[in-house]
């Protein structure tokens, strides 16, 4: 009818009151045809029941006091068991008056992760944030550290060395000469170290009293792990992936064969490798820390992931770039790392934080090898006879813990895809 | 390989050390030499450990008696069996686990990836909370989880949960009747390949005769009746033997029927609710790369929602799903080696008992490696196989 009227006649109707608002909405996504609400209610009445009785278990019935595990029978859920053991779950058999420390660890390795997640601290910073981060997060919980004269000069090498390799022909020629001080330095001292000229000596600090890393666990165990197995494993990955693609047919065999060998097998073979291997492969008197086995054993294992992911990104790039760094006179470690490199990386930072939540869930394996990860404290909660029967509660929690972590990552996971393709999308 | 590329033009000459060819083999042969030496230095750590340890090396061992106990077995088994026999019985288990779990996987994974993209906003998302939940929590917590549930929330043989007095379940498992082995059962069998032979072949009749006239034909519907019509007439024909081997409570615990076992159900159970997840995800981003077009396409067609998934989308979205797909296979295979964790007799847990009493841990890890690299590179050459028939076919 209103098409009859002539133009400036029209009224302006309001939308018919079932397609829009919360009515149009609701028929349209939940009612729009029999099937789809039939669906609809069989799912509401689902849900109703399932979260009726979860409610029922969790909180009204739910034992939130109790001081035994038998006071807590026959209601709903113990979460009495949960404030008894959240200390045992969060730190394992970390001494108990001591547990601030690996406390403060966690809050210092959070803080490293959450910087580093911060675009604007994408350069040297990123460097500062975690020397400093990772000497607080070790020196609490080791309590103390002696730092060896070598690892000095081993940082003045690489330092020196990257600076020399990356800054050349970019920087001011008093930068590049510090390079040069800096590298000859350590490489020398560690040349008459190694002969024996300079002492084995090393800095103590031991503000704390020394604790093992048996005697680690929990939260600070499983991102230790998690963290620094992805950090080591990220320039070897990059090494492998640079291998698999090289022209050195020696090379590159060595690569893929490397990469494969680890794809192949599961992680559970290469710890028991790590426990009951390792000890074999090295020499008679040398023994090596179980968590530090454990640690290297990850680092094998992200490193051909990462080595892959890295591959995608290096594949990405347009052969041009390849072939404009070749005609600009680069030799191949400028041209990796002043051109590739810094390209391919920008493509694989989303997917690399997903291999970093496969990580973070994979370190529980740790368990199997007898090291106190997460998981593992969280069973050792179960172990008490006083408190025997709630798996359940316990499991729950540590399920709720873990997805709190991995959710977040991947919730950055994809706004960073998102913040990175600005460039790229229309 | 700049130089290399100007081809044409005559070479210019360079120092030795200046000609990358040469670099790059000098290169090569030092780190060749290098990992080499490394891997010199380790082998003869070994050998001197092995020796001062007294530890035997070779595979002999694998012909002595194991002398150990396997809860669950496909083939007969017993303490006084070789250990060979031990490790294969454990690959058998995990080769039982990860197909079955790849199969239900799949399955599981497409309802709840189709689900995802489902008009009904309730559906949506509750496949979406269920992706997220189950991708974001380590497997090895969901497979404690439901293992001491199964366990320890489940009563005790005695008072056990008996449907119709032949379902049992209790913490020791479900226990079900099943046939007493009769001849007719392997007859049975020869039938029921026969039966997926002739609906192979109707399939391709079917296809062929839609092809030519576009008239359909339930081929989906008649090949199952087909492959499970033939076996029952089989058995109808031998008479219909029907004897069977009840479960009985005996002591503590059932005997007669057969059983599933609480570790088997709650490794099948934590891998396929875990991996399940991340098919989804793969099926929902699959389907999404397609291009809208194919949709409207095929609904403009009067196509209904369900045949638009199933005869235009799900056939293209194949291409893009199939390589990722094929890692969370690998996946599945690889993650059943987490049986160890709850205590079932997977390959992993028979090679390491078999650790354990021999001593020989380089041997043992070696077998564990070279059984799950045979098993992944099979699995990788069959969807690879798979992959390219399906590929697009362009000129």
């Amino acid at each position: 009818m209103t098409d009859a009227l002539p133009v400036g006649e029209r009224r302006q109707l309001a939308p018919p009151i079932d397609e829009t608002g919360p009515f149009g909405w609701a028929r349209k996504r939940l009612f729009s045809s029999w099937a789809n609400g039939i669906t609809t209610v069989v799912l509401l009445v689902a849900i109703g029941w399932i979260l009726s009785w979860f409610i029922d278990w969790a909180v009204l019935t739910a034992n939130f006091t109790a001081s035994t595990g038998s006071e807590c029978r026959g209601g709903g859920a113990c979460w009495a068991l949960i404030r008894e053991k959240y200390r045992l779950i969060f730190f394992g058999t970390f001494p108990y008056e001591q547990q601030w420390r690996p406390l403060f660890a966690v809050v210092a390795m959070l803080a490293m992760l959450i910087f580093s997640a911060d675009r604007r601290m994408w350069n040297w910073r990123l460097l500062v944030i975690w020397g400093v981060g990772s000497f607080i997060t070790f020196l609490l919980m080791f309590g103390q550290l002696h730092i060896p004269l070598s690892l000095f000069l081993f940082v003045a090498l690489v330092v020196g060395g990257i600076g020399l390799a990356m800054r050349k022909a970019i920087a001011a020629p008093g930068e590049m000469n510090a390079y040069r001080v800096l590298a000859a330095i350590g490489a020398i001292g560690l040349v008459l170290r190694l002969v024996g000229v300079l002492p084995a000596w090393s800095l103590p600090i031991a503000p704390f009293s020394y604790v093992e890393t048996s005697l680690w666990g929990g939260i600070p165990v499983t991102l230790i792990l998690a963290t620094y197995g992805l950090v080591f494993a990220f320039p070897y990955g990059i090494l492998l992936a640079l291998g698999r693609r090289s022209q050195l047919p020696l090379i590159k065999g060595l690569c893929v064969g490397f990469i494969e060998l680890i794809r192949g097998v599961p992680l559970i073979s290469l710890l028991i490798m790590a426990s009951v291997m390792l000890p074999l492969f090295l020499p008679s008197g040398v023994t090596f820390d179980k968590f530090l086995r454990a640690q290297v054993a990850v680092i094998l294992f992200a490193g051909a992931y990462i080595a892959e992911i890295i591959r995608g990104g290096l594949q990405s790039l347009p052969k041009g770039q390849f072939e404009a760094a070749d005609a600009m006179g680069l030799n191949y470690v400028q041209k990796t790392t002043l051109i590739v490199l810094p390209q391919a990386l920008r493509v694989v930072i989303p997917p690399l934080i997903n291999t970093f939540i496969g990580f973070f869930k994979d370190t529980s394996l740790v368990l199997i090898i007898g090291i106190f990860d997460f998981l593992n404290t969280a069973n050792q909660a179960l172990v008490d006879p006083n408190w025997a029967g709630f798996p359940g509660e316990v499991y729950l929690f540590a399920a709720f813990v873990y997805f709190c972590f991995c959710y977040s990552m991947s919730r950055y996971s994809k706004y960073l895809e998102v913040e990175l393709n600005k460039g790229t999308r229309r | 390989m700049a130089v290399e590329a100007l081809g044409s033009t005559p070479r210019t000459k360079v120092a030795p050390w200046n000609d990358p060819v040469i670099r790059g083999w000098v290169f090569q042969v030092v780190v060749v030499g290098l990992v080499g030496l490394l891997a010199w230095y380790l082998v003869s750590n070994t050998v001197e450990n092995l020796a001062r340890q007294k530890i035997a090396s070779g595979f002999h061992y694998l012909d002595r008696e194991a002398g150990f106990e396997i809860g669950d077995t496909m083939i007969s088994y017993s303490p006084a069996s070789t250990y060979a026999r031990a490790i294969f019985v454990g690959l058998l288990n995990t080769l039982k686990v990860s197909v079955l779990g790849i199969v239900m996987a799949t399955i599981l994974g497409t309802l709840l990836g189709v689900g995802r993209l489902s008009h009904n906003w309730l559906l949506a998302k509750i496949c979406e909370w269920y992706v997220e939940a189950f991708r974001n929590v380590p497997l090895l917590l969901w497979l404690f989880l439901f293992y001491k549930l199964i366990s320890e929330a489940f009563p005790g043989p005695r008072q056990a949960i008996s449907v119709l007095s032949s379902f049992y379940l209790s913490n020791r498992g479900l226990y079900f009747p099943v046939p007493l082995a009769d001849p007719i059962h392997i007859w049975m069998g020869l039938g029921l390949l026969i039966g997926i032979a002739g609906a192979v072949v109707l399939h391709r009749w079917a296809r062929k005769r839609q092809d030519a006239t576009g008239q359909p034909f339930p081929s989906i519907s008649a090949g199952f009746g087909l492959a499970l019509g033939v076996p029952f007439l089989i058995w109808l024909a031998g008479g219909a033997p029907h004897h069977m081997s009840w479960p009985e409570l005996k002591g503590f615990n059932f005997e007669g029927g057969t059983v599933i076992q609480p570790e088997f159900t709650a490794l099948l159970l934590g891998l396929v609710l875990y991996t399940s997840a991340f098919v989804a995800e793969i099926v929902r981003s699959g389907i999404l790369a397609l291009h809208k077009g194919q949709s409207e396409a095929a609904a403009a067609l009067g196509l209904s929602r369900g045949q638009v998934m199933r005869l235009v989308l799900l056939p293209q979205a194949l291409r893009v799903i199939v390589p990722p797909m094929t890692s969370q296979y690998l996946n599945i295979t690889k993650n059943s080696s987490l049986a160890i964790a709850i205590g079932y007799p997977d390959l992993v847990a028979s090679l390491n008992v078999t650790i354990n009493q021999t001593g020989q841990a380089i041997e043992n890890v070696l077998l564990i490696m070279a059984a799950y690299l045979s098993v992944s590179l099979s699995i990788s050459a069959f969807m690879n196989w798979y992959n390219k028939r399906i590929a697009l076919r362009e000129r």
